[in-house]
């Protein structure tokens, strides 16, 4: 991995009132990474964020950016700078002012802040806004002038909250796209927060899903949605499937298990696994026939729910023991799912290697 | 505005800032040290009440058995109470109409209604003396039997008070659910009959506060009775004024206590009754 | 909200009684204050009258309120008005701030400790501190035990200020506290995050956000100040006169009414001047409404 440029080492966060919003987390964050903090609302994604940023301070552990510690440095002295979610851009500044802002406070010389204000407007594209006043302005606007002001300062990380979020979808894509290329363009290692899973599988290079405080998995977006560690991420990113198993044997990498509604199974996994798994199959990864299937996993149920959706159907498969089972069906056909019909009795099936095994 | 963060505080945690503490414990000793001086004293022995000599209980005493200080005493919560009671229907019909109606010149009208609250209290008093004096009401109260010779003081007194009623009142109203209204009228009830069963009872907690504001404000004035008040007709504080002209006395101590003890019990009443529990929202 | 024309028999009940006591007791005593203001006392067989009056004689009063003499009260009214309102600020702005930032839970009570001092009689808070300040009051008796004093504090336009920031803080406290309360607290955190230090932060930021509040309160202290009688009259004896202490005067003791007269509508057009300048300015900070 290239050089490390923020340190989390087990830092936890406790709000006076016995909420632990951060509990030992450990991350190591690349330069140049585009780096996303995933998880559901109340996971402590904002408090790890500020605490990088500085406005909040760990009860314990270690933040180091830089190769520096932290902790006795305040928020104006970090080489961080934030994009926060309500964009806080200054009302009573105009938008030059509000990008100004950061090089003025800390003594940059005024011909070469007008330089770098206006390099950094004509990166968001907000030059011939300079004069207005943030009111003036939409909501997209203003997050721009939020993400110039941040980038003019020039930080060795960029901290971004949820930074999408009060933004409409057609605008949303746009500026997904548009943070990517900045974020190439500057060189800056983004660290952005988000709940929306498609935001940061989509954008970024590294993802951490939180869950309660704590770190459940770090890697790529392929690596989560292919090989998720636990039945939180698994559930958490994408769509999926979990059926509890009981394992009988273990012999090598090869499990015998009895599934709840399939019956007896043999599945492949590295390492060894206690009596209770789950297995994971994502619904797109399911296959729907009318006759039963020569091969794979198998099982035999009832179209209980169909929806259409154009260039997918989304089916739900009731099997006689009540499992419920959600495939995505591709409408490469006319026919496709239309020529389904609830209550229609139908084998789903899919290939043992597609199935994940989660051991905790 | 240290540049170093101590360990566990946020940049933002300034009531945990020790300068801030220092600061909050200079002010609040600034503002209470000369009434907790007051109170003590109206318990101390010493007659000119410059040394701590003991503890006893004279001074409340001597203050009861003063004739003239207790008719002040009397009269203030005699004007109190009458004003109080006037001030708060007036006030709640203000509060009802701004907050009831459209209608023309009402910034104009919401405007004269505030001004008694803002022009300054000794203009309001020598208006209301010159106007009592050329309306011959002053000469007329003279002669007029307690407590009607009070009657001056009380027309001023409602009069500064019921603004004040008006503008709690109206607070309160703006949190009324007009729907409860329409429900009641379409439930068949007439005006005055929603009137008193719908709106009165949510105005209540209002009405209560605007009261005790008001009990509180006319307990309290001085410089608008200074004016309107006759020689025969005084006030607590008139009485007061004229004793601390002439100088300290533990005896003023001790009655004053008293009155601070009044306005403090009807202070806390009333913040109680303005922080409504958030369950009775309409 | 409905036209008063929907139900006009409710709107004349709700609206008689108050509109008939204000224009009563309040417009027409003006109105007669306002007439006094322009009479002169009349003169009969070569008598100056105590009770008749010449009405509508013309701008006497205001003429003669431009002798030097009163002029140089005025302003002394004012700048001790203006001198206390600003202590009050300075002094409030931080406890304002710090109640802002204090546990929820304390919140309350540190409210309450302000504004109850507002309830407790002005004479009463006054006289207060007249026992603490006098040559042989607590403040005196303290220096002394460290070799200083006695000194005479009261009596002098240091009392006067002192006692004026001593009696309406509460009034700057609170708007200050509402505004603050109300301001959004990323701002200053994104201007930390910016690199400017606390100091930069609050007056480049918090101060221009809390403008509003900062008017008000100034609004809220200086009319009470300008128009004060009871303190200046307590505290500060025949020396530190201000307008209010001549009006009472006019009234009382020089028995000049129409003079007292015009001086009161003087006070009262200087209060309506800091009012439209309070407007004036919300006009114009409207887009900075935090
Ligand atoms: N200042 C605070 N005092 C007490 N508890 C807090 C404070 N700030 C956050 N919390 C609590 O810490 C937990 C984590 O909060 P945090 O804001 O980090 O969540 P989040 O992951 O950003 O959620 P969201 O997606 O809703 O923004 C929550 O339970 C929250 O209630
Ligand atoms: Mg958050």
């Amino acid at each position: 991995m290239p050089d490390t440029i923020v340190s989390i080492r087990n830092v936890t966060k406790a709000f006076p009132g016995g909420v632990t919003a951060v509990d030992n987390v450990s991350l190591d964050i690349a330069q140049n990474e585009f780096f996303a903090l995933l998880g559901p609302s109340g996971c402590g994604k904002t408090t790890l964020l500020r605490m990088i940023s500085g406005l909040e301070t760990p009860t314990s552990g270690q933040i180091i950016i830089g190769g520096e510690d932290m902790a006795l440095t305040p928020p104006n002295r970090r080489p961080t700078n934030m994009v926060f979610q309500s964009y806080a851009v200054f009302p009573h500044m105009t938008v030059e002012q509000n990008v100004a802002y950061g090089l003025k406070v800390t003594g940059v010389p005024a011909d070469e802040t007008a330089r770098r204000v206006a390099e950094a407007l004509e990166m968001v594209k907000l030059t011939a806004l300079a004069a207005r006043k943030p009111d003036q302005m939409s909501g997209g606007q203003r997050q721009r002038v939020a993400l110039a002001r941040a980038l003019v300062k020039r930080p060795k990380v960029l901290l971004l909250d949820e930074p999408l979020s009060a933004l409409d979808a057609k605008l949303r894509d746009d500026m997904r796209m548009e943070l990517t290329r900045l974020q190439e363009t500057v060189g800056i290692t983004f660290i952005i927060v988000t709940h929306d899973q498609d935001e940061a599988l989509s954008m970024a290079s590294r993802i951490a899903v939180m869950d309660k405080g704590a770190v459940q998995q770090v890697a790529t977006p392929a690596e989560l949605y292919e090989h998720p560690r636990n039945r939180f991420v698994a559930d958490f990113i994408g769509k999926v499937n979990l059926i509890e198993a009981r394992v009988l044997r273990q012999i090598g990498r090869k499990l015998d298990c009895e599934a709840r509604g399939l019956g007896r199974l043999e599945l492949v996994n590295d390492g060894l696994v206690g009596a209770q798994i789950a297995v994971a199959v994502r619904p797109e990864k399911l296959k729907i026939s009318e006759t039963e299937p020569g091969a794979g996993i198998r099982v035999r149920g009832k179209v209980s729910a169909l929806a259409y959706y154009g260039d997918t159907s989304h089916v739900v498969i009731e099997t006689a023991d009540g499992l419920n089972l959600s495939v995505n069906v591709q409408n490469d056909r006319r026919s496709g799912a239309g020529a389904m019909e609830r209550g229609q009795s139908v084998w789903a099936h899919w290939a043992p290697e597609d199935s994940i095994v989660l051991t905790e | 505005m240290a540049a170093q963060l101590k360990p566990g505080q946020g940049p933002l945690d300034y009531g945990s800032r020790t300068w801030l503490k220092l600061l909050f414990a200079a002010i609040f000793f600034v503002l209470y040290a000369p009434i907790v001086t007051l109170v003590a004293f109206s318990f101390n022995t010493d007659k000119r009440g410059v040394v701590w000599r003991g503890f006893t209980f004279d001074n409340y005493t001597k203050a009861w058995n003063n004739d003239a200080l207790i008719e002040a005493l009397t009269n203030s919560l005699v004007i109190a109470f009458i004003a109080t009671i006037f001030a708060t229907i007036l006030g709640a019909l203000a509060a009802l109409l701004l907050w009831r109606f459209r209608f023309p010149f009402k910034g104009a009208y919401e405007g004269f209604m505030a001004l008694p609250i803002v022009i300054p209290e000794i203009c309001m008093g020598v208006a209301l003396l010159l106007f009592f004096v050329s309306a011959g009401m002053m000469e007329f109260s003279v002669h007029m039997p307690w407590p009607l010779n009070l009657g001056n003081i009380i027309f001023a007194h409602v009069t500064f008070c019921f603004p004040f009623v008006a503008v709690v009142v109206r607070s309160r109203l703006v949190g009324f659910n007009r729907q409860l209204e329409e429900a009641s009228k379409d439930l068949g009830a007439s005006e005055w009959q929603t009137f008193w069963s719908i709106i009165v009872p949510y105005m209540k907690p209002g009405l209560i506060a605007g009261a005790l504001l008001a009990f509180t404000l006319s307990l309290d004035d001085f410089v608008i009775t200074f004016f309107t008040s006759g020689p025969e007709t005084v006030t607590f504080p008139v009485k007061v004024y004229s004793l601390v002209r002439r100088g300290v006395s533990p005896e003023i101590n001790a009655a004053s206590t008293v009155l601070i003890v009044i306005t403090v019990i009807a202070t806390v009443i009333a913040m109680k009754l303005q922080a409504p529990p958030k369950s009775d929202r309409g | 909200m409905e036209s008063w024309k929907q139900n006009p028999r409710v709107f004349w009940t709700l609206g008689v009684p108050p509109s008939v006591w204000l224009l009563l007791f309040f417009i027409i005593p003006l109105g007669f204050l306002f007439v006094m203001s322009f009479s002169d006392k009349a003169v009969i067989d070569g008598q100056v009258s105590i009770t008749d009056y010449d009405y509508l004689t013309g701008f006497g009063n205001y003429i003669r309120s431009m002798d030097p003499l009163y002029l140089g009260i005025m302003w002394k009214s004012v700048w001790i008005s203006a001198l206390a309102t600003a202590l009050c600020l300075v002094l409030a702005y931080p406890v304002a701030f710090g109640i802002c930032f204090a546990a929820e839970r304390r919140k309350p009570l540190l409210l309450l400790l302000v504004v109850l001092p507002f309830w407790i009689n002005l004479l009463i808070r006054t006289y207060a501190l007249i026992a603490v300040f006098r040559t042989q009051g607590y403040v005196n008796k303290i220096l002394g035990v460290v070799g200083l004093g006695p000194y005479e504090m009261l009596y002098n336009n240091f009392a006067v200020i002192f006692g004026l920031v001593y009696v309406y803080m509460p009034f700057m406290v609170l708007p200050l506290y509402a505004t603050i309360e109300r301001l959004d607290k990323s701002f200053l955190e994104a201007s930390l995050d910016l690199g400017a230090s606390q100091f930069q932060t609050f007056l480049r930021v918090t101060v221009p956000l809390t403008m509003p509040g900062i008017v008000s309160g100034i609004i809220l202290v200086f009319i009470p100040c300008l128009g004060s009688f009871l303190t200046p009259d307590l505290l500060g004896g025949a020396n530190a006169l201000m307008i209010g202490n001549v009006i009472e005067r006019q009234f009382k003791a020089a028995n000049d009414w129409p003079f007292g007269s015009a001086l009161s509508f003087l006070l009262m057009y200087a209060t309506f001047g800091a009012l439209a300048l309070r407007y004036l300015f919300s006009l114009r900070s409207k887009g900075v409404d935090v």
